[in-house]
């Protein structure tokens, strides 16, 4: 065991550190998704993303053919933290980056590669996930958005609901029902579909947070070239859980659960109850700790992963939780900060009064929704106990 | 970067679980449970002769001389395996203080014969306060020649009854607090065996009327240190038992029947299993690093030590409860094994401070 960095690695972060301090955006930008209503906010977000690239600092383990570095995983999780510790805006292509791209790496065609991969880079593809239908949302696999093969093209039809992002998303990965016959896991492809293409219309639904975050899209005889398949026809399921690992990991990622809790501990100190701190409530002194020692606890269990992930480990059941744990904590975070704040707690965002410019009540809405998308807790508890555990399926 | 265990550790824990599958089943902890002093002398001969009993202890005293991340590797097999005896007193608690503040005549006396398997020792902290906070220790010392005098009653000393000497901790006429070596068989050293309700060990009061003591050095940091390594050393008992219970429910799960299917195909058994395991791994991965810092007394020892014992002795209590749920009327049963983590994991949390009392060390020394 060794948990030092390198004297490169030290001299690396450092260099990321001072970069970001140079050339955070000032303004219009921020770390969570507030904001994308903003008709000039898409603009300024594929700049910073653009920048940042440019810099070297996105998706740095890629392969070097593909626009990436090639660098191993440290590298990769340094920039995360700087990227966390300067509360740098929130990825555009988030999507393309953490969840299409890997997946494509291991799954897509080279044409596939290097036609998609270089723009997931340089945001000048954003990319959205057609996943989940009105019909389909835990039970995916029950999805009904039908691919039809008509001589070289594919032609759709249906609807995806929830799809975040989709109101600005160049593309969209997506899941079709490809064979009806076929019991529901055997019969779906994975395909990457033109979101310019007509057919295509996308209605927005505003979020409990007053945002515009995710739609609707519907799907009338969309024609999708057969290029545009990933994988082999009938052979989508086993892609659409490689993207399902990746943005688990995404979601449950540890690296913004110690920011948060330090802002909720500044805030608690901040409030004064009964004449005196509220860290120095002996109740919710306790309830701090305790969420602190689980953030303490995920930062470690990422850094095992992550050497895991060096030594060359296949991921097994402490991967599984990440997604489950990590927004939980996330939630609960933000639920002990909107508590803490008292009456405070009833102002949204935009009253002068709101504590803490506002994060929290945002924050707390926002964290459920994540406890809710990419496969709910629930849905994450039978996963690790009929893959991890596993112990016998229901049906 | 390297945070995992190393080929060196994973190979201790492997062989650890095989020689306690073997040598300690539940059948054979069930017989210990029976006896009186709860001490397995043959058991524990053939721990010396595997090295674990002078692992930490330096290789000048006959030891390994390796660390608590090591330990941990012995100490998570022994909560697995509900094993029985004063290892982790001895061999962990009082082999740790002594190789820390023990003179080099005192540690040639009783480093070695503990590193040989020859020498029991044990720490006795808590008094009638059943606390370890400090302001809770009323023994005193008192100078005495070269020597010292030790007056008090210490409670809950784990297997004081099987102990040859037994590190105390007491106050000077000053207040300030050391850790003093006191011979069990000393006069004016009286052991009292308490009816303990995890019989997997055993505690006993100790009485000292001017029982003749010798100092070690390093006073109010030594004591700190020893709840430390405490802390660490019940966690990773800890972690082992968690994995035990819940391997247990599991395993019942899949074979157990009702309304015609296997219990584990009910989605309250599958959920109360994986919440287990995910308080479980991150825990575990907190635990390493809190033996780590043990080792290369990083900054951050204590506090870590403190999180990692308040985490997971609360999970071990929780997960061991829901065991028991989940295997229904047979897990209430003495017959079955459920209860023996159930009953460890409550001595688990409360010795050497509970959840809370190491939680609001975390909030001090985090400058709440
Ligand atoms: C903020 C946000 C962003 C999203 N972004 C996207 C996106 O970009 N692309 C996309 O495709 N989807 C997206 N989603 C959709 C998300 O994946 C689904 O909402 C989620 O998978 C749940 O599906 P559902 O909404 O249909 O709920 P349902 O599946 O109807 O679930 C309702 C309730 O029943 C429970 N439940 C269902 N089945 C089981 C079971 N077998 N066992 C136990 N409990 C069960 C669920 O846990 C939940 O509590 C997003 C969702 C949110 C909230
Ligand atoms: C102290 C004590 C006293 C008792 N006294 C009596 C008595 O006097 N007379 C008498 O007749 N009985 C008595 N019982 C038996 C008691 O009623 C049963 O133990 C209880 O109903 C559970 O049945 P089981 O032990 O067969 O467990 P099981 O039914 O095998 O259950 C095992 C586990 O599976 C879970 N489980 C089972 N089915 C489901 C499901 N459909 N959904 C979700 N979870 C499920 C259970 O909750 C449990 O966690 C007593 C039990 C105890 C512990």
């Amino acid at each position: 065991m060794d948990l030092q960095f390198t004297s490169e690695e030290e001299a690396f972060r450092l260099k990321v550190r001072g970069w970001f301090a140079e050339n955070m955006p000032t303004s219009g930008l921020s770390a969570d998704s507030e904001g994308r209503d903003d008709k000039t906010w898409l603009a300024r977000a594929k700049v910073w993303q653009r920048r940042l690239y440019d810099a070297g600092y996105v998706a740095l383990a890629w392969p070097k053919e593909y626009g990436g570095q090639a660098l191993d995983p440290v590298r990769q999780s340094i920039v995360n933290d700087e990227m966390v510790r300067a509360k740098a805006p929130y990825l555009v292509g988030g999507l393309g980056l953490m969840m299409l791209g890997p997946t494509l790496i291991s799954w897509g065609s080279e044409e596939q590669k290097q036609r998609y991969l270089p723009k997931i880079l340089t945001a000048e593809e954003i990319w959205c996930q057609g996943y989940s239908e009105p019909g389909a949302g835990s039970d995916l696999a029950s999805l009904k958005t039908r691919a039809e093969i008509v001589g070289d093209e594919f032609v759709v039809n249906g609807q995806k609901v929830w799809t975040s992002g989709a109101q600005y998303a160049d593309m969209m990965f997506c899941l079709v029902r490809t064979d009806p016959e076929a019991p529901k896991h055997r019969g779906i492809s994975y395909m990457l579909i033109d979101m310019h293409a007509p057919g295509i219309t996308v209605r927005p639904l505003v979020q409990m947070t007053g945002d515009r975050g995710f739609n609707e899209v519907f799907f009338d005889n969309v024609h999708v070239p057969r290029k545009n398949l990933v994988a082999k026809l009938n052979e989508g399921w086993i892609v659409a859980n490689a993207t399902l690992f990746h943005e688990r990991n995404m979601l449950g990622s540890a690296s913004g659960s110690e920011q948060r809790f330090n802002r909720l501990l500044a805030l608690a100190k901040s409030i004064k109850r009964g004449g005196r701190p509220l860290t120095e409530d002996p109740v919710f002194r306790q309830r701090l700790v305790e969420l602190e020692i689980r953030v303490e606890a995920m930062r470690y269990h990422a850094i095992r992963q992550l050497t895991d992930q060096i030594r060359g480990k296949n991921p097994g059941v402490e991967a599984m939780i990440n997604k489950l744990v990590g927004t939980e904590l996330n939630h609960d975070l933000a639920s002990a900060a909107m508590e803490a704040m008292g009456d405070y707690s009833m102002l949204s965002r935009d009253d002068e009064a709101v504590l803490d410019h506002g994060y929290w009540p945002y924050e707390w809405m926002f964290s459920l929704g994540l406890v809710i998308g990419g496969g709910t807790s629930h849905i994450q508890k039978n996963i690790i106990a009929e893959r991890g555990l596993k112990m016998p399926k229901s049906r | 970067m390297d945070f995992g265990l190393s080929e060196e550790q994973q190979q201790l824990k492997e062989s650890a679980r095989a020689f306690l599958s073997g040598e300690c089943p539940t059948t054979f902890v069930r017989k210990i449970m029976a006896t009186d002093d709860g001490y397995p002398r043959e058991l524990y001969a053939q721990i010396a002769k595997l090295g674990w009993s002078g692992l930490v202890v330096p290789e000048k005293f006959g030891g390994a001389g390796l660390g608590m991340l090591d330990m941990a590797m012995i100490l998570e097999e022994g909560g697995y395996a509900a094993m029985p005896g004063p290892f982790l007193f001895s061999s962990v608690l009082a082999a740790s203080v002594l190789k820390l503040g023990g003179s080099e005549q005192l540690n040639s006396k009783w480093l070695t014969a503990l590193a040989e398997g020859k020498a029991i020792g044990t720490v006795a902290v808590v008094e009638r306060a059943g606390s370890i906070d400090p302001v809770d220790i009323a023994a005193v010392a008192t100078k005495d020649g070269a020597g010292w005098r030790l007056n008090g009653t210490k409670m809950f000393v784990p297997y004081a009854n099987v102990a040859d000497f037994i590190v105390v901790a007491a106050k000077s006429d000053a207040g300030e607090i050391f850790l003093f070596v006191v011979d069990a068989k000393a006069p004016g050293v009286t052991i009292r065996l308490l009816k303990n309700l995890d019989l997997t060990r055993r505690v006993s009061s100790v009485e000292l009327k001017g029982a003749p003591a010798e100092r070690l050095g390093g006073g109010t940091d030594l004591f700190a240190k020893l709840i430390d390594v405490a802390a660490v050393a019940v966690a990773a008992d800890s972690l082992g038992g968690t994995e035990r219970a819940l391997e247990m429910a599991v395993e019942y799960s899949k074979v157990r029947e009702q309304f015609g299917k296997p219990i584990g195909s009910f989605q309250a058994l599958k959920h109360a299993a994986a919440e287990i395991v995910a308080d479980l791994e991150p825990a575990r991965a907190m635990l390493w690093y809190a033996a780590y810092a043990q080792d290369t007394g990083a900054a951050d020892a204590s506090r870590t030590a403190a999180m990692a014992k308040a985490r997971l002795c609360d999970i071990y209590s929780r997960g061991t409860d829901r065991a028991v749920l989940m295997h229904g009327g047979i897990g209430f049963t003495w017959e079955h094994d459920m209860h023996l983590w159930f009953k460890r994991a409550r001595f688990n949390e409360s010795c050497f401070g509970s959840p809370a009392y190491h939680r609001e060390r975390v909030a001090i020394l985090g400058a709440y």
